[in-house]
């Protein structure tokens, strides 16, 4: 496990305004689901209809600022990581969305210019441990880098993952 | 640039020299508290691990707090869960029942010392600020994480500065002070920020005071309340020094103030703690029920307020009144004073410390379309019982007032010497 499975994501740009919130993300009324895949089915239906069916797999959305403010719900990063998103860039983060992300293995991404720069549909690659964004043809935008430590638990795939891998060879009786 | 008392706690947890808000750290983790509610949901992530030793016993504090003793068997299983990890790692910090209260005034009794980083699976953890420490309340994935490793990610916080002055008037108490704030600021004015309250007006309150402000500071969104730390915090916790006090130039955010003596007392109007009136404003609420307890308002501070009012005057008829001291210190030296007897003798009823009707867990749920003035601190649609009650959030001295008039009321007339 572990590893370095996450050296790089790389998919399709969706482009996003500014304060995309929780509600948006995921709408409450599905707050009773508990199967992350089904969750996924309504991830951002409150802006793309379909959304989850439209992406593919990897790959990266791209917005404004104050993304994920609302409601402290871990199903709305869920929600999109089980569509297929592989990372959210944005100018920045609602701090709560930014830490449960983390914490289920989902790159966030703060970029103060990617914005502005990025087209939509156009496909890029996202160097974690450099902190770039790799594009066809284009110039490479700077990140935010993240510190060692949140890279480790991003690569193993989130926070529970983490700990299976740093205490799960050991027998719990 | 000096440093916030915030930013101090977190760059000694972290072994750095200066930290500043918007760094990501890893602290280490002094005390750890997981309760009844949420203890059994990090277990179950413990499970999933396959391994469950905690990092250190000594800071892993188990409380069973919200109902207690077991009221279903539900209930019943949940403390069972939590009696035997505890018995299997032989900690001593659990917290049986008949040695339980509610959680945060037990860590606030017996644990939390100044200058400390303190994380509890309960959004109202950071109650503790109030004792110069750095506390915060966290999820129970992220919980079996600190149980595991004694550590945690931290993005250093903003600090927005409460500049408190001068101080109160009679009949007017902390409660008033924060839901004040809270109706200026909003429920998000303050999201993932500490929020340090300072100014004379700080200086002049009781710990009591201190914890019902900064328990409050998670219902403007804040990621700790947080008080300088001085004599009066010494003497609670028995702490020798305080480590930590914000720097004259330190950095904050932004920075709110209050004349606390021209504060009369506040209400927060059903369904939002951020609906907050002024008192005289309220106009003509019958109530039928009032609630004097919880983390936010069951210190002895409280209950001597609310036995001065309700002393040799009985409950109006067609209200009832439910008392709960926060722990059973408490209680013990309530009874000692002739509280508890005065609220019997009132027509109240008083219950064991834990947390009762605060969050409609039971000892006193609301039916259809009935009102309760209660001193907690979340006043939610369906917070304390059916989603067709109301709940006014208000001071003990309000409660008071209101469990002798049948309606919400102005306590200012009982305070008059
Ligand atoms: S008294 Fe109420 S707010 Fe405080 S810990 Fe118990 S349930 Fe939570």
């Amino acid at each position: 496990m572990g590893g370095s499975k996450l050296i790089g994501v790389k998919g399709k740009v969706w482009l996003f305004g500014d304060d995309i919130d929780t509600d948006v993300i995921l709408p409450g009324k599905y707050l009773v689901l508990t199967d992350p895949n089904e969750l996924a089915k309504h991830a951002l239906e409150g802006i793309v209809e379909g959304f989850a069916s439209k992406i593919s797999k990897g790959d990266i959305i791209v917005a404004g600022k104050n993304f994920g403010c609302g409601s402290s719900r871990e199903h709305a990063p869920l929600a999109l990581k089980y569509a297929g998103v592989g990372a959210i860039v944005a100018k920045s983060f609602s701090r709560i969305f930014f830490r449960n992300s983390i914490n289920i293995g989902l790159p966030v991404v703060v970029s103060k210019d990617a914005r502005d720069l990025l087209r939509e549909g156009e496909t890029i690659r996202i160097n974690l441990e450099k902190g770039i964004i790799e594009r066809e043809g284009g110039e490479n935008i700077i990140v935010e880098k993240y510190p060692g430590f949140l890279l480790e638990i991003l690569k193993d795939g989130g926070l529970l993952q983490n700990l299976k891998r740093k205490f799960g060879k050991v027998d719990i009786r | 640039m000096g440093m916030t008392i915030s930013e101090k706690i977190l760059a000694k947890a972290s072994g750095r020299e200066k930290v500043e808000a918007g760094e990501y750290i890893v602290g280490k983790i002094d005390l750890a508290m997981i309760h009844d509610l949420t203890g059994p949901l990090t277990l179950n992530v413990m499970k999933e691990v396959g391994y469950d030793t905690p990092w250190n016993p000594e800071k892993l504090v188990i409380i069973l707090d919200h109902q207690v003793p077991a009221n279903s068997t539900v209930t019943a299983d949940l403390h069972k869960q939590l009696r035997n990890y505890a018995k299997k790692h032989n900690l001593k910090n659990f917290h049986e029942v008949g040695r339980q209260g509610v959680c945060h005034q037990i860590l606030a009794e017996r644990y939390v010392k100044p200058g400390m980083l303190v994380v509890g699976a309960d959004s109202h953890t950071c109650t503790l600020g109030a004792l110069g420490a750095f506390a915060t309340g966290i999820g129970s994935t992220e919980m079996a994480s600190v149980i595991l490793t004694g550590e945690m990610w931290f993005r250093v916080p903003e600090t927005i500065r409460f500049e408190l002055k001068n101080g109160l008037r009679r009949g007017v108490s902390a409660k008033d002070i924060i839901l004040k704030i809270i109706g200026d600021m909003g429920v998000d004015g303050a999201l993932y920020c500490a929020a340090e309250f300072t100014g004379d007006g700080i200086d002049s309150l009781s710990v009591d005071s201190r914890l019902t402000i900064c328990n409050m500071a998670i219902e403007m969104g804040g990621k700790t309340g947080i008080v300088n730390p001085d004599s009066k915090t010494l003497a609670y916790t028995g702490a020798r020094e305080a480590p930590f006090r914000s720097d004259p130039d330190a950095k904050y955010a932004s920075t709110y103030e209050l004349d606390l003596g021209m504060l009369e007392p506040q209400v927060a109007m059903p369904h939002s703690v951020d609906n907050v009136k002024p008192v005289s404003e309220v106009g003509e609420v019958p109530v039928d029920q009032v609630f004097i307890g919880s983390c936010t308002n069951g210190r002895l501070e409280d209950l001597e307020a609310a036995a001065r009012v309700l002393r040799g005057k009985k409950v109006a008829s067609g209200t009832r009144l439910v008392v709960i001291p926060a722990s059973q210190s408490i209680y013990l030296e309530a009874e000692r004073r002739g509280y508890l007897r005065e609220f019997v003798e009132a027509g109240g009823v008083v219950c064991n410390p834990n947390c009762g009707p605060c969050l409609g867990g039971h000892m006193g749920i609301l039916a259809d379309g009935e009102v309760c003035a209660s001193t907690s601190n979340r006043n939610f649609i369906g917070r304390m019982g059916s989603t067709a009650s109301k709940v006014y959030l208000v001071s003990p001295e309000t409660a008071a007032a209101t469990a002798v008039e049948g309606k919400i009321t102005d306590p200012r007339k009982y305070f008059r010497e």
